[in-house]
Order: structure tokens, then C-alpha cells, then sequence
């Protein structure tokens, strides 16, 4: 077992109520199991631990009416959730990853209230429901994620897989846990500590105040467990490799704090700035005003309590930096895209309701009109408690008796729910200005893609535009070879009709869209038009009429991405994504398989 | 009943929590919707109010809460002809009660928000009788839903009707039941996770993007008010009494306040000129934001409606209601403070003149 995570394991077993829990992120495998167990040795023997099934429904979560035992006992018998089971103890999600937002919301309710709100079948209870969550998310690649508002409310992340080699660490008693739990309360932290820990979550460009909240409570779990009163230096440090470290968005300012106490303020600034910013990356300007404050801390710490070391907070930020996964700045361009706000565009593979077909998702009060089903089991269920009622009303109006009486408003309909098939358009500069090497990533994309298609269900379209119009190169297909046929024999070279192709985009996504798919527009170009759209070169008119092509195009909604093709990032590829409403993604050495990354992440917002 | 976090222990925030209180002076600017990112106490603050709220004079036994003034529900409308015929005097005897906060949790069933048949008088006793649901115990206060964006559809559009009419009709095994459900609607979500439909968004008078707190002195703050909380609850919410009393008082003087205060034709005119350059829908738009300037004019203390009380509520209540415009890129906000410095702007020189 790796250090760390027997390290999760002790601590999330002092606290599991504070700390909310672990995403565990592992294949089923031996060490998962291995991790399970050691929690559950960990945790006071009595502790209830209960495993949650993935699609399970609101009765059996969050509780309802017992209707066998209601109808034998004639009075309301309550079903007790698994939610209000877990009381105190720890419920274990199986395929978080696949987790819908409602059940996830559910769940950080609870998280947030220690409480289950029960208003359903006509009980109104309230039950108590402190417990922790171990959240298993088997995701295979980065868009199987396990909804961002659950994790958020987790203080761990633990990755693991079936080829972790075990590792010598510190491991816990079950006895230890307990004592450590006893003396939680008594733990004193210092203001001190608390600073470096939000400073350090600052300067990692973690948003979410959870994560530092969630640091404090680690850090006093770890001064529990080793059986210390007060919260040293060492426990922040685990606080901060545990929980601030995976959760980082960003690598910290690189300047040695020592270097800018001993300039003067202005060329402070100026120092720091060019190592702060990584390659040109929007998450880094927008967090200037983090960068500021993080570079006044060290200033303010020696003054306000000289007994304490200078550095903590740099401390801090060293060990969590230590701890930081090896790709994250490789990521971190897709991750932006993913975590970037879609308000405009209506999210992508989008679940359709549908009356008629799909997926049955429950069923909902509702007569069965224009060929909805009816659910004879739920309207059955709705009937029953009624029963005594009716037939004391039927006997008196009828005057014989009826086996089963069952009224209007018990029908329950079942609801279906259809996962909209996306199409991603392409659309692909092939004039001689967009060079004819972006022209072969685009292929090697629109191939990769078509490959995920047989898993995902989706579809590819490729348009391209040269000369003077944009042609349908490849309708809708999830057909490989076709798609391949039809690209390789995709020429290059001649002027750009930027305007025309993306008119020509915009009613093929219309058409997608009136069909009941979802469009995905990727548009590959330099954003340098050079023919207007009444087909007559000229650089001036081009652009107006690109740029009213795409601000139409925003009107639509549609998800878009514009990935700019030019060597470098050129204004007039990122005005163009602007007015459009797409999300732009510069990729002047991009290959095809980041393209591909990139297109999912949009595909994936959920 | 676990203690809650005291409102005025909230860090920053002070647009959620100018909005909270102006409904609290006033209800009928509608309610509020309180969207934004993860973790920034969205329902902290809301779970903070009840405990804020003065108490209101309620009816006793009404389930319904009515005010002994204006008592219109059912149950005391039959125990007044009850009354009548009796020859006892009609006078109601009322007691004090917190002003209700409900929630409305997710996973909740129809019957239970819009009221049902008692279940267990019809099981033992073979009777009929209205159980009221949770839009019976809003009524006259507030219904707050968390992750309002994943409200079931059905759920939605019966908050629609209700909210607009402020009453909930029951049909149930042959009873018909109608009361007053008077609420004032709180929403909190987080926008990434599903967009309201444009009907439920037009039920909310005013509307708030939270942020997280980006200085690290607040952030600070936060986490060890926070973990103080944790720690002591009890001494925490003493400590912070003082204050939550205080916001209290204010409240309760502004809400005497509000009849007196006066609608300038000015401020009018500005509130219909700022709808206009923005195009939002309909008048609900302009009604609000001249209702929500007068609770914020109660709630300083001013007699009238001012210039800064018009600029400090607009953009909670114009935020929603603004049409996507594929020229202008930039979020609903910046769109109301620019309009509201374009509108201003001149008037200095005229004034000068």
C-alpha cells in the first residue's frame, strides 16, 4: 500500500463527518480492496458501513412509505434511506464516475446539513445523517469524472491502480484512530497556520473554499493522530500534500521569496511576473490579482509573530508543490476548457426528456396522454393506501363492492430519458494561408474521433473551405472507412472563404439540431478571410462579413470551438471566437491526438 | 434544532446579502436567486436567515400561519362562521412565531410540496382530511431550494403557478382544497450544472452572482470563522449575536420605514429609461427594481429613493432579465453597469449648466 494512502485512510477515520470523505480514484483491484479494508479495520468496530449502488432510487436513499408494512399495520409505515442508515458511519458509492448531478446533489446536501429532509410519499421527517463518503470512480480517461460539486465536498483525492507496489509508510492502529478522535476537539491551530494553508490554496489557484476549510481539519486530524495538542508545521504539511497538492489548477509563482523581500515593492512585481505566467495561459492572468496578494504574504508574516518560522506559508506551498502529479501543466489546457463556464452554448451529448423512448427514469404523476405509458405498478402503489377509504365511498354510492378501486389521479406515467446523439462538425481551413500541415492534424482528429464514435455513439461531419466556397467533404457519418476515403483525398491550397464556411456550418448544425442532435462545431482556421461572402476577394470585407457570419452563429447557441491554426495566436482568429461565443484553444504545435483531447473536453462539459 | 451559522458572520458577499434583507423588507420584490460558484455559502446564508427574521404574529392552530389581521385560509374562515353562529366574539387569539423557512429538499414528491390527503386518517380511520404540504408551511415566509437548477420539470411548473398567483389549489379524492401560499422564493445553484427555464427565472425579483472571496485576507476570514464554528457553535452564535440583532433592528425599523418612503417621478422615469436601453422583457423588470430601491432607501434610512439606491439594486434586478446579445460578449452584469454609467454620466453637466 502506498504511504499516502493508509495516511487518507487513518485520518478520514478520525474525521469522516469533518472531512466529508475520498474520491478514490481506481480500477476494481486488489489494492482498492486492500485500502477498503484497512479503512473499515480503521474505523471504531460499531461504525455502520454501507455500499450504495449506482442507479438506486430516492425510496431506497433518502427513505418513503414502507407500503407492505402500511397496509398490514393501516397505519403510515416509514421506510428508513440508506442515507439515514449510514448515520455516523460511512456509505461507499460504487461508479461515481457515472454519477447523475441530481443523486450527486443529493448527496452534498447531506454532506452540508447532517441531515436527510424527507418529504415524500406523504411522510415529513427529518433524520439524522452525519456520515463520511468514499466515492469510487473507476474512470478510465480524463472525461469519466465524477461530478465537480461531490468532489468538491471530498477532502481527499486518492489515485490509485492495480500496479501500485506497496511502500513503506507510517501505518495507524485502530486504537490510535480512537484516541485520536477522543483529543479532535482539543486540538488548538494557531491563526498562523490557517494563513498559510489559505495562502498556499490561493497561489495553487484553487478556488473553492472548501478546500482550504477542509485543509484546517486534516491538519488538526494529523496533530490528533500523532497524539500532539497543537497543529505543527509538519501536520500543515500533510494537510497541504493531501488536500491542496491534488486539487491544484496551477503551478505557484516560481520567485524565491527571499529575492523580493529584499527589493523595493515595484521591482518586486516586475520580478515575479515573467516566471509567474506559464506559456500564455488565460487561468494565469485571470488570477493577477491571486498572484498579488500571495506575493504580499511573506511580507506581512514575520511582523505579525516573530516566534514563528518566516516561511511557513512557503513551507506550505513546497510540500504541496512536492506532491503536485506530474502532468499538471500538460493538462492544464484541456482542463480549462472543461472547467471553463458555458453559458451560451446548450451543453453537448445533452440528456433530452422524452415521453416516449429512451432510457426509463421513474415515473411521475400524470395521466397517460399522447402516448405516454402508463406505469401499472407505480399507479398501482399510488392506489393502495386509499383502498379503505374508496370503498367505504364506493359501498355507499354503488352499493356493492369493488375489488380494486383505482381514480384518475393515481396514474403514474413512466419517464424516459434519451442521451441526445452528438455530431461534431468539423470544419477545416484548407486555403493556402492555413498551412497544409494543420490540414493532416485535422485528419488525424476527425480519425481519432471517429474511433471513440464506436464507443460513444456519436457522429463526424468534416467541411472544408478553399477557393471560393465551403464544401461537405464528409456528411454525417460514424462510418471509419468511408471517413477516411473521403479525407485523404481532401486537396489544399487557394484564398479563404471564412464567412462562407461558417454560414455553411451553421446550417448543417441547424439542420443536425433540428433533427434532435446535438452539434458540436470545431472550426479550424487562422481567422483570415480573404473572400467576402458575395464571393469577391478582399481582406476588409471578408473579416465584416466573417464577423457577423459568427455573431449569427452565437445567436444560435451551438457549441463551438475555434482552434487557431496559425503558427502563433493571431487577434484576428481570437475575435473571431469571441463574437462567435466559442471557446478558443491556440494550438500552433498542436498534433492530432491533443485536438482530439481537446474536442472531447468541450464534448464532456457536464 | 442544531445551530446555524450566523448571518452576519458571513464573509464579504454583500450583494446575497443586501438581497436577503431587502426581501425581508419588503417580500414583494419576489424572490431571490443566488447563483455561483462552488462552495461560497450560498446556503449558508439562506439557512442563516431564519434565524434572523423577527418573529410575525401568526393565528394559533392555523396551519397555514395566517396573520390574525388578514386571516383568509380555510381553516379560519370556517372557524369564524363556526364563531358566528355560536354568538362568541370572531376575535382570534395569536401568538408570535418565527417567520418559516422551509426547504423544499430534493427528491421531494408532489404531495408532500402541494399537499395531500392525511394519510393516516385515511389508512386507520377510513377519513378523508387535508394534509397541508410544504407551500402551506411557506406560506407568509420563505421556500427555499438548493440546486434549484435540478428541480424536477413537473415540480418547476407548479412553483410557476403558485408563485404567480400566491395560491394552491388541491383536487384530491373529491376535496377541493384552496389556500394562501405567499412565499418568497429563494433559489441557489451553481450555473454550470443546468440553466433555469426563462419562466421560473422571471419568478425571482432579484438575482446574485456569488464569487469566491479572491484577497487572501477574506479568504482567511472565512476559513477560520469557519472552523471557530466548528469548534464551539454555541459561543460562536453568541459572540455573533450582538451583530445579527443589530441587522435584525435594521430590518425592523426599515419595514416601518417602507410605506413612507417616496417614489420620486425622477427615480421612476430612471428606472423605466434603464429597462429601456437594456430591452429587458416586460414590466416586471421596472416594478422590481423601483420596489427593491425603496426597501434599500428604507433599510439606509433615507426618505426618499435616491440615485445610489437605484444603482445599487439594478444590477440584482435587471441581471436575469436581460436578452442574450450575440454582439456584446461581455456577462449580464458588466451589460447593467454600463448602461447605469451611460445613464448617469451626462447628468452631472446638465446639472452644471
Amino acid at each position: 500500500m502506498q504511504g499516502d494512502a493508509a495516511t487518507i485512510a487513518a485520518l478520514f477515520a478520525v474525521d469522516p463527518v469533518g472531512l466529508g470523505g475520498v474520491a478514490l480514484r481506481s480500477p476494481a483491484c486488489d489494492n482498492r480492496d486492500q485500502w477498503l479494508g484497512l479503512l473499515t479495520h480503521l474505523l471504531p468496530a460499531e461504525t455502520p458501513l454501507r455500499r450504495v449502488p449506482l442507479n438506486i432510487n430516492d425510496t431506497a436513499l433518502l427513505g418513503g412509505l414502507d407500503l407492505g408494512a402500511t397496509l398490514q399495520a393501516g397505519k403510515p409505515i416509514a421506510l428508513k434511506g440508506l442515507l439515514a442508515q449510514a448515520n455516523g458511519g460511512v456509505l461507499v458509492l460504487a461508479m461515481a464516475e457515472r454519477m447523475s448531478l441530481s443523486s450527486a446533489a443529493r448527496f452534498g446536501s447531506v454532506l452540508d446539513t447532517g441531515v436527510v429532509a424527507l418529504q415524500r410519499d406523504g411522510l415529513d421527517t427529518m433524520a439524522k445523517a452525519s456520515l463520511g463518503l468514499v466515492a469510487l470512480d473507476e474512470g478510465a480517461n480524463d472525461d469519466e469524472q465524477m461530478p465537480a460539486g461531490l468532489a468538491d465536498r471530498l477532502a481527499f483525492r486518492l489515485l490509485m491502480s492495480a500496479q501500485d507496489e506497496d511502500e513503506d509508510g507510517p501505518e495507524w492502529t485502530a486504537q490510535e484512530v480512537l484516541s485520536a478522535r477522543e483529543c479532535l476537539s482539543q486540538i488548538t491551530m494557531d491563526d498562523e497556520a490557517v494563513k498559510a494553508l489559505c495562502a498556499a490554496a490561493l497561489a495553487l489557484g484553487i478556488d473553492s473554499l472548501r478546500a482550504s476549510v477542509f485543509a484546517v481539519r486534516v491538519a488538526r486530524a494529523a496533530a490528533a493522530l500523532a497524539g500532539s495538542n497543537t497543529v505543527e508545521e509538519e501536520h500543515i504539511g500533510v494537510a497541504a500534500r493531501l488536500v491542496l497538492a491534488p486539487r491544484a489548477t496551477r503551478l505557484p509563482p516560481q520567485a524565491p521569496p527571499e529575492l523580493q523581500e529584499n527589493e523595493s515593492e515595484n521591482t518586486n512585481q516586475e520580478a515575479e511576473e515573467p516566471p509567474t505566467e506559464p506559456p500564455p495561459s488565460p487561468a494565469a492572468q485571470s488570477n493577477q490579482v491571486e498572484d498579488q496578494s500571495q506575493s504580499d504574504e511573506p511580507d506581512e508574516t514575520p511582523d505579525e509573530d516573530p516566534g514563528l518560522p518566516a516561511n511557513l506559508a512557503d513551507l506550505v506551498l513546497e510540500a504541496a508543490q512536492a506532491a503536485i502529479p506530474a502532468g499538471l501543466l500538460a493538462s492544464l489546457k484541456i482542463g480549462q476548457l472543461q472547467r471553463a463556464k458555458t453559458s451560451t452554448s446548450g451543453s453537448a451529448g445533452a440528456l433530452q426528456k422524452n415521453a416516449l423512448r429512451g432510457r426509463p427514469v421513474g415515473a411521475r404523476k400524470g395521466e397517460p396522454r399522447s402516448g405516454q405509458r402508463i406505469n401499472v405498478l407505480e399507479t398501482l402503489r399510488a392506489a393502495a393506501p386509499w383502498q379503505r377509504l374508496r370503498q367505504r365511498q364506493v359501498a355507499q354510492t354503488v352499493g356493492q363492492k369493488q375489488r380494486i378501486v383505482v381514480r384518475k389521479e393515481d396514474f403514474h406515467v413512466t419517464r424516459f430519458r434519451q442521451l441526445g446523439q452528438t455530431t461534431t462538425v468539423f470544419v477545416v481551413d484548407a486555403s493556402g494561408s492555413s498551412a497544409l500541415n494543420r490540414l493532416a492534424e485535422a485528419k488525424g482528429a476527425v480519425e481519432l474521433l471517429l474511433a471513440d464514435c464506436y464507443v460513444r455513439r456519436d457522429s463526424v461531419a468534416v467541411l472544408a473551405f478553399r477557393g471560393q466556397t465551403a464544401e461537405l467533404i464528409l456528411p454525417p457519418t460514424r462510418s471509419l472507412a468511408r471517413a477516411k476515403r473521403s479525407l485523404a483525398g481532401l486537396p489544399g491550397g487557394g484564398s479563404t472563404p471564412l464567412a462562407h464556411a461558417i454560414d455553411a456550418a451553421m446550417r448543417l448544425a441547424d439542420q443536425l439540431r433540428k433533427k434532435g442532435e446535438t452539434p458540436i462545431v470545431v472550426l479550424l482556421t487562422d481567422g483570415k478571410g480573404n473572400i467576402a461572402l458575395d464571393g469577391k476577394p478582399g481582406r476588409a470585407q471578408a473579416a465584416t462579413d466573417a464577423l457577423a457570419a459568427a455573431a449569427e452563429m452565437r445567436l444560435k447557441g451551438f457549441s463551438t470551438l475555434l482552434v487557431d491554426t496559425s503558427p502563433q495566436a493571431q487577434d484576428a482568429a481570437k475575435n473571431l471566437a469571441q463574437v462567435m461565443g466559442a471557446q478558443y484553444l491556440a494550438l500552433p504545435y498542436a498534433g492530432a491526438n491533443t485536438l482530439n483531447q481537446a474536442v472531447r473536453a468541450v464534448a464532456s462539459r457536464s | 434544532m442544531s445551530l446555524t451559522f450566523p448571518f452576519s458572520a458571513i464573509v464579504g458577499q454583500d450583494d446575497m446579502k443586501m438581497a436577503i434583507m431587502l426581501t425581508a423588507v419588503d417580500p414583494s420584490i419576489g424572490g431571490v436567486l443566488v447563483f455561483g460558484d462552488r462552495g461560497t455559502g450560498k446556503s449558508t446564508a439562506v439557512r442563516a436567515l431564519a434565524a434572523l427574521l423577527p418573529k410575525m404574529r401568526a393565528v394559533v392552530g392555523c396551519p397555514y400561519g395566517c396573520d390574525p389581521e388578514n386571516a383568509k385560509c380555510p381553516d379560519c374562515l370556517a372557524k369564524a362562521t363556526a364563531g358566528a353562529k355560536a354568538g362568541t366574539s370572531s376575535k382570534k387569539t395569536s401568538h408570535l412565531v418565527s417567520v418559516p423557512v422551509v426547504d423544499l429538499p430534493l427528491g421531494a414528491t408532489e404531495d408532500r410540496v402541494v399537499g395531500a390527503l392525511d394519510l393516516e386518517r385515511a389508512l386507520s380511520q377510513g377519513v378523508k382530511a387535508f394534509e397541508p404540504g410544504l407551500l402551506a408551511r411557506a406560506n407568509r415566509g420563505y421556500l427555499y431550494i438548493d440546486e434549484v437548477n435540478l428541480l424536477e420539470d413537473h415540480l418547476v411548473d407548479l412553483l410557476i403557478d403558485v408563485a404567480a398567483s400566491g395560491e394552491n389549489v388541491v383536487e384530491r379524492e373529491g376535496l377541493s382544497v384552496r389556500h394562501p401560499a405567499r412565499f418568497v422564493l429563494i433559489g441557489s445553484g451553481n450555473p454550470e450544472e443546468g440553466e433555469l427555464r426563462p419562466q421560473l427565472l422571471d419568478r425571482f425579483g432579484l438575482s446574485v452572482e456569488v464569487k469566491t472571496p479572491d484577497t487572501l485576507a477574506q479568504r482567511v476570514e472565512v476559513v477560520k470563522r469557519r472552523d471557530a464554528f466548528e469548534q464551539s457553535p454555541q459561543a460562536f452564535t453568541d459572540q455573533w449575536k450582538k451583530e445579527d440583532d443589530r441587522v435584525r433592528r435594521s430590518i425592523v425599523a426599515a419595514r416601518k420605514r417602507l410605506p413612507d418612503v417616496v417614489i420620486p417621478d425622477e427615480a421612476r422615469e430612471f428606472a423605466a429609461q434603464l429597462c429601456m436601453s437594456l430591452g429587458t422583457d416586460g414590466l416586471r423588470g421596472d416594478l422590481t427594481l423601483v420596489r427593491a430601491a425603496r426597501a434599500e432607501a428604507a433599510l439606509q434610512g433615507a426618505s426618499q429613493i435616491e440615485l445610489k439606491h437605484l444603482m445599487r439594486v439594478a444590477p440584482s434586478a435587471l441581471r436575469h432579465r436581460l436578452r442574450r446579445n450575440p454582439l456584446d460578449d461581455s456577462g449580464s452584469s458588466t451589460r447593467v453597469e454600463r448602461a447605469l454609467a451611460e445613464l448617469t454620466a451626462p447628468k452631472p453637466e446638465s446639472l452644471n449648466r
